[in-house]
């Protein structure tokens, strides 16, 4: 005993590992690891992200429900069920799809404008250093300029009709949009470049057939702020300037049950748009996701 | 260098004039600042099926060498010539086969990815793509994957796809960038054994840039070997007498031996007698 706690002494600082038998054996074979463990019900509704988030905004709207009925004022904060009741009301009666689809239809117009502006602007800067230049100063000079600042101007120019109105949402879309999309493509790996180049692929091909999808992150990031922004300012600017010949939006519908101190319709023109922009997230973008860069692996 | 240019074989016949010709090159790079010559009058000529190795530790400019023979860098000085003919551009005649996994589209699946090039250049229909396509695939082994995304690739696979992708074209010379480098040693093993079965059957002209002696001797038939720091020419060996099977024989060491003594000592023992 003392002999060895003696030999461990000496090396202790610098062990050594045992020489041991070796040994040669068949494979064992495969054993059958297909079975898969049956989740409980109630983790596997939990596994489900629409479910956690529906569950989210139940506990808001009860959140909501309850300080109203506490604070029991109607006109400053309407409980949550008056506001689903007026939404309810105008829905069926057509005030609020009516207005939606005004909406609607200056932002595809704006938006698309601007989408397509921003894919011209980025070829250019792909392309060219003075198209590099051009995109880099338009946009740290426009970038940050709000675009309801541009309202007052473009009513000037286009007046009181939807021109004015899609100039500020190219304005809002636009750059946004164009920073993302050069990020994206300024990422592509070098090596992809070089392959791309080797098929002989150049100009607008090269761009479409390998920048575009290699920058597809990208893009789609800047296609959802691009719509985000777009949302924003089509309501605020139309709060400001109200409805044009008579065809109001969301934003004209607010401001109207505002001025008629109708605060249950604000809240239900409010929820409206909330909604639109839950929808075009997580079906539209997600959908377009998880067809392209989810598939692919370039997003988690 | 004449001698070299001119090689006579063993059987005294003289040989068809050289597939591709690179003829006192030069090559320079924009570093920030400062340009930094990558290789110095490099010369040398590849024939038809030949697999021509340049071999080099990390700074002789091999790597550069082939990005000029694919045509993304122009030579500042020197030329060099397909079938005779000037290299200016990237083209399909000259597929390069990288290092890097991300050489492959990751939005096409690996029977996109084959048959996207042959697509890409306008040589052949729709169908016909696919059908050489599914030929190079099976030849390299990966049908059950043809419909796989490269994410789900081992990186093995993937290199196999990229080589797979350059087949798929028939260039005149395939030029791989160290394209093992990557992948563990097992994986690099099996890969250097199926790209010179490929070569056994379909006679493909390579240029294969590597910095490993071994992988040299086993890959190709005739070595170039370069010496860093502006890449400069050292050497023009033949190897075609050792093959996968040889590795570990004393002839075949003594060859990596010399290589490594031309590569290094007598480099460093000639650039200190320089300064």
């Amino acid at each position: 005993m003392t002999d060895i706690l003696s030999a461990d002494a000496k090396t202790a600082t610098r062990p050594m590992p045992p020489v041991r038998p070796e040994y040669e054996r068949p494979l064992e074979p495969l054993a059958d690891t297909t079975s898969e463990e049956v989740l409980p019900v109630y983790r596997r509704l939990w596994q489900r992200a629409w479910l956690r988030k529906s569950l989210i905004l139940l506990c808001l709207a009860l959140l909501w429900e309850i300080i109203a009925r506490l604070q029991a004022n109607e006109l400053l904060l309407p409980p949550f069920s008056a506001a689903i009741r007026a939404l309810a009301e105008d829905t069926i009666s057509g005030v609020i799809p009516d207005r939606a689809l005004n909406s609607l239809d200056v932002l595809i117009k704006g938006y698309a404008a601007g989408v397509i502006l921003a894919f011209v602007l980025t070829s250019l800067a792909v392309s060219t250093q003075l198209g590099r230049d051009l995109l880099s100063t338009l946009t740290s000079m426009l970038n940050p300029l709000p675009p309801i600042a541009l309202l007052p101007l473009a009513l000037l120019w286009f007046g009181l009709g939807q021109g004015s109105l899609v100039f500020v949402l190219i304005h809002s879309v636009l750059w946004p949009l164009t920073l993302n999309m050069y990020t994206g493509f300024t990422g592509v790996p070098e090596t992809l470049r070089m392959a791309g180049r080797n098929y002989g692929l150049r100009g607008l091909r090269y761009v479409l057939m390998i920048l575009v999808p290699a920058a597809l992150p990208s893009i789609i990031a800047g296609l959802k702020i691009g719509w985000a922004f777009a949302w924003r300012t089509l309501i605020a600017a139309e709060l400001v300037f109200g409805a044009s010949s008579g065809k109001g939006g969301l934003g004209w519908y607010i401001f109207q049950n505002r001025n008629e101190l109708y605060t249950d319709r604000v809240f239900a023109g409010l929820i409206t748009v909330i909604l639109f922009g839950l929808l075009v997230e997580n079906v539209l973008f997600r959908q377009l996701e998880s067809r392209t860069v989810a598939k692919w692996g370039m997003t988690r | 260098m004449d001698g070299m240019t001119a090689p006579i074989p063993d059987d005294g016949v003289p040989l068809a004039p050289p597939l591709l010709s690179v003829e006192s090159v030069t090559l320079e790079y924009h570093a920030p600042g400062r340009v930094v010559r990558a290789t110095q009058n490099v010369s040398f000529d590849v024939w038809e099926a030949d697999r021509f190795i340049l071999l080099g530790a990390s700074g002789c400019g091999k790597s550069t060498l082939l990005k000029a023979v694919g045509g993304f860098i122009a030579p500042r000085e020197g030329r060099i010539l397909l079938d005779g003919r000037p290299v200016h551009d990237p083209g399909p005649d000259r597929v390069v086969v990288f290092q890097e996994f991300d050489q492959l589209p990751p939005w096409k699946t690996v029977r996109e990815n084959v048959a996207f090039p042959v697509r890409a250049s306008g040589r052949l229909s729709r169908r016909e793509a696919a059908e050489r396509a599914e030929h190079y695939i099976d030849k390299v082994g990966l049908s059950r994957f043809a419909d796989a995304y490269p994410n789900t690739l081992s990186g093995g696979m993937k290199q196999r796809v990229a080589i797979a992708r350059a087949l798929v074209m028939e260039p005149r010379v395939l030029l791989m960038d160290e394209p093992f480098a990557a992948l563990d040693a097992l994986t690099r093993r099996k890969m250097q054994e199926e790209l010179l079965a490929l070569w056994e059957e379909v006679r493909f002209t390579l240029l294969f840039v590597t910095h490993s002696i071994e992988e040299a001797l086993v890959v190709g038939n005739r070595i170039a070997l370069l010496s860093p720091h502006p890449g400069r020419m050292r050497a023009e060996i033949n190897s075609h007498e050792w093959d996968l099977t040889s590795g570990g024989s004393p002839q075949f060491q003594a060859a990596a031996n010399r290589i490594h003594d031309l590569l290094f000592e007598r480099a460093e023992v000639e650039e200190e007698s320089h300064d």
